[in-house]
């Protein structure tokens, strides 16, 4: 059978095209091309696509799906139920295959979705302002970073250590590229929330930003109002936040954040070996103009009709080039409509009974815990759904024996810091069952 | 009307499993001005309601799917549907990036192997997947731009070389990195002036960006005096790969002496662009600059795949985990698909497609630049403006009154008025005709009635729109009073 995938030009259609281009031969079209540089690339020939779908299936099957499994391991990237309709509505080839909505009136379904993602993620900041996506909360923390610079002047960032590792390794690298100093903060060992004493003296004049988990990594939930009256007007606080948690946690907003950060893969989107994930940024409506990324915003058209464009964009790197807020350009827009549509189906009521049976279902859990032998809560800061136990025996051991009963066991947290060997860090959500919580909490019991 | 506008309070599109709570309340353990007094708005709807509403939405959407979509160095091919499929695979979708490597090893495996295809087709020697996006990887090239100097206490490179005709990503990653980006005009034949670039090529430039084919769609032919050149001040030389499409198969970067280079599986890898993204802008360089990557780096030791984070002079990380593994997912079940023969042969004809409708189109208006072009070329709309008093922008609306989705517009900024089309490989001859009969039909309408040209678009669900009101009183979310 004659051809290729995916290209429709018959022997007929290209002797045709070459007559009216002038060429005898389609290699004649490639002459601006020094010869020297002509190669024969070693890839594998084409594939039927049967073949294709068998192979990756198999190759599928040598990883273990989570689906499979009781997953109690978070640490940025959770297992939640999903609603079927999100992947229905997700899989339309009018938002899978078009491009940035740059001829709006072509694009009003892409903006008006994004105009009510951006919506909704002020209402789960309780912010003002938000953009329509970033790449993942990692990268959103540190455009956040560049920006309390931007804002602020200085050129110190301070970060906690309780933020996710990945996070402070991302913003170190963005502040090595903008010659940005960084500082950490410690945590307080028996809480786990931000070590006060430690902050108070790295603030300094030129310190633009602090950045900060709201769960931090570790679970716990940092006192924001306090953190922000410490840190006084001229310090942007930067807080980076679980969305799910925003269901029943009291919206950074609120409690005086400048920036709101955070990874929303939890809202809809699947785990997928942690990409891709969804930024979210969200800020005051004064520091619009200091933004990152593509903002939509309505307007009218010539007949008075609604419609959504994207707006200031002379902040971008297409109109104002080596002077922009950012270079992004590519976003994660189809995330953003996934999550659109969880947020959409769940509703505020059902995204509070998700944030609390998790929150129900891990303090249950550290309760049984507190009552064994062998492993204990490391912190006693309030937490929302995941915590740290530190465990008498081989944590590695244990996950191992854990998975072969098919269990996602607790986060290896020596995989940061020597000083943690066997911590590990512990998550529930609502979509781990009472019944696997039982078993869960069984296996812990008899540790020992 | 938005979806809160639907919104009825008490109303739910979403249960839970029945269960018991185990009874713990957040105002028992956690301070009180941690627990939300107030819900979010978030709207309240059946999951009809829900899927209507999307649906609507979606209807009111130009897409590869519903028709053609020429825009210059966007590379709006057909999304195979095979790839959606396999990285729909839950052995894959629902894998956690925490997970032992040894439950993990089918996904390492693929990392592996999309690497080392893109290290073929490039001519580069190592890759990274992790940056999210083509201007991702741009930022994760001037790092390790930066990075390699500051190794080598070469300190004072702090320039960096951009054509004027070149991406705004390009100047705005450069900056990122801390580089001052220093242009370098195109000549009259629409490639780098090289006599303009030896002047400002000193000692304190680290780099030069180059995308080759070139955005006005001409291949730099003087690339082995480029690369000389930088090489022999001790620069380095950046291949931006948006325009990659044009030469699989026939050329590569590391072939004609770049130094570090950045793909864009959504545009040349057939990954869709899903109204902006997600993308992949995987990172590949050349030998001297692999012990700076992002961690963690793919290894396979012949029997085991596994994560190396044990990089000591690495930039670091530019995100969290590996990458966009959803997306290598599609590129790599491309490149099987295609194979080399196939990649190769794509790449003809997406270079065919772009000549004949340049051949047909250049009878009705003039292009930016004479002769052949690669994988797009670009028409100057001045002549409209002069002859006819109608502006690239109305032909662009006029465009959409017909269901084609306008080429590139006012890019590359060196050409007057200019629209930049990029047809790809995947489109029938019967399309590229069709867009030229209609760009015939509406340079007629100019002539006749201009004005036509001026009210466009007609037939969408809303007209132009005011942007500058929109910018200047920026309403960028839903509120309940108005």
């Amino acid at each position: 059978m004659p051809g290729f995938p995916y290209l429709p030009q018959t022997g007929r259609d290209i002797d045709e095209m070459l007559e009216v281009v002038g060429v005898k031969s389609v290699s004649e079209l490639f002459r601006d091309i020094p010869g020297k540089f002509e190669v024969d690339i070693s890839i594998p020939e084409s594939k039927d696509e049967f073949t294709v779908l068998r192979d990756l299936s198999e190759l599928s099957k040598n990883n273990v799906s989570l689906n499979d499994l009781s997953v109690f391991r978070g640490a940025g990237v959770y297992k939640h139920f999903v609603p079927s309709v999100v992947q229905a509505i997700a899989s339309r080839g009018e938002f899978l295959t078009a491009y940035t909505p740059y001829q709006a009136e072509v694009s009003q379904g892409t903006l008006q979705m994004l105009f009510e993602f951006q919506t909704m993620i002020c209402e789960l900041t309780g912010m003002e302002v938000a953009n329509s996506s970033m790449y993942d909360g990692a990268s959103a923390a540190a455009e956040a970073a560049l920006m309390a610079v931007r804002v602020r002047g200085g050129k110190k960032i301070l970060l906690s250590e309780a933020l996710h590792p990945e996070y402070i390794e991302t913003i170190r690298t963005y502040c090595f590229g903008s010659d940005i100093d960084v500082e950490t903060v410690s945590f307080d060992s028996e809480t786990g929330q931000i070590n006060i004493a430690d902050l108070q003296k790295k603030l300094t004049q030129d310190t633009a930003g602090f950045v900060l988990g709201y769960p931090n990594f570790f679970g716990i939930i940092e006192n924001l109002a306090e953190i922000r009256t410490l840190i006084g007007e001229n310090i942007m606080m930067i807080v980076s936040a679980n969305p799910i948690s925003l269901g029943m946690l009291e919206a950074p907003g609120k409690l005086g954040a400048d920036i709101v950060v955070g990874d929303a893969q939890p809202l809809g989107n699947s785990p997928s070996f942690g990409g891709p994930g969804l930024g979210f940024f969200a800020s005051k409506e004064s520091h619009i103009r200091k933004m990152p990324g593509r903002i939509i915003g309505e307007t009218k058209d010539s007949d008075g009709r609604t419609g959504y464009v994207m707006v200031l964009q002379t902040r971008e790197q297409h109109i104002r080039r080596n002077k922009a807020t950012s270079n992004i350009c590519s976003n994660h827009a189809f995330n953003a409509l996934v999550a659109s549509i969880y947020m959409s189906v769940v509703g505020s009521e059902g995204l509070r009974e998700i944030a609390r049976r998790s929150f129900d279902k891990a303090h249950y859990l550290a309760e049984r815990i507190g009552k064994t032998d062998h492993v204990r809560l490391v912190f006693t800061g309030p937490f929302f759904n995941e915590f740290v136990a530190r465990f008498d025996c081989d944590l590695k051991e244990f996950n191992r024996e854990l998975l072969k009963e098919k269990i996602l066991g607790p986060l290896e947290l020596e995989r940061f810091s020597e000083e943690m060997k066997n911590y590990g860090l512990i998550c529930a959500t609502e979509a781990n069952l009472n019944e696997e919580i039982e078993f869960f909490a069984g296996r812990l019991e008899a540790i020992g | 009307m938005t979806i809160f506008d639907k919104s009825t309070e008490g109303r739910t599109g979403f249960y839970l499993p029945r269960e018991e709570s185990y009874g713990y309340e957040p105002s028992d353990t956690l301070p009180e001005n941690s627990v939300r007094k107030e819900s979010p708005l978030l709207p309240q709807l059946s999951e009809l309601q829900v899927m209507r509403h999307f649906t609507g939405l979606s209807k009111k959407n130009h897409s590869v799917d519903s028709g053609f979509y020429p825009l210059g160095s966007c590379t709006m091919k057909y999304n195979p549907r095979l790839n959606e499929r396999i990285a729909g695979l839950e052995g894959f979708s629902q894998i956690h990036p925490y997970q032992a490597e040894e439950t993990v090893q089918g996904a390492l495996e693929v990392m592996y192997n999309l690497q080392n295809s893109l290290c073929e087709i490039t001519g580069m020697d190592s890759f990274t997947l992790q940056p999210a996006a083509g201007a991702h990887g741009e930022l994760v090239g001037m790092l390790l731009m930066k990075k390699y100097f500051e190794l080598k206490g070469e300190n004072n490179r702090r320039k960096v070389i951009v054509p004027d005709s070149a991406h705004g990503t390009n100047p705005a990653s450069a900056v990122m990195a801390g580089f001052e980006v220093i242009e370098v005009p195109s000549n009259g034949n629409g490639r780098v002036d090289l006599g303009s670039l030896e002047e400002i090529l000193d000692e304190n430039v680290a780099g030069i960006m180059l995308t080759n084919p070139n955005t006005v769609g001409l291949f730099e032919n003087e690339i082995c005096e480029i690369q000389e050149m930088a090489h022999k001040k001790g620069a380095l030389l950046y291949y931006d790969g948006a325009n990659l499409n044009a030469i699989m198969g026939h050329a590569r970067p590391g072939d004609m002496g770049f130094d570090i280079v950045h793909l864009n599986l959504h545009k040349t890898f057939s990954t869709p662009h899903g109204m902006g993204g997600p993308g992949s802008g995987p990172v590949g360089v050349k030998n001297i600059l692999k012990d700076l990557l992002p961690v963690p780096v793919v290894r396979f030791d012949g029997s085991k795949f596994s994560l190396d984070y044990d990089l000591p002079n690495s930039i670091g990380k530019v995100r969290s985990f590996y990458g966009n593994f959803g997306v290598f997912l599609k590129a790599y079940a491309y490149i099987l698909t295609l194979g080399g023969d196939g990649l190769k042969r794509a790449s003809e004809m997406a270079v065919l497609n772009a000549n004949y409708l340049r051949a047909r189109l250049s009878k009705l208006i003039p292009t930016a630049y004479p002769g052949l072009c690669m994988h797009e070329f670009v028409l100057k709309g001045s002549k409209l403006v002069s002859e006819y008093g109608v502006k690239t922008l109305d032909v662009a609306k006029r465009l959409l009154d017909y269901g084609i989705h306008p080429p590139t517009i006012y890019f590359p900024l060196i050409v007057d008025e200019a629209l930049m089309v990029e047809p790809t490989e995947t489109e029938t001859k019967e399309a590229l005709d069709a867009f030229a009969d209609t760009f015939e039909r509406i340079l007629g309408e100019a002539k006749d009635d201009p004005n036509i040209l001026k009210a466009a678009p007609q037939k969408t669900a809303v007209g132009r729109l005011d942007e500058a009101t929109a910018s200047r009183k920026p309403k960028t979310r839903w509120s309940k009073d108005t």
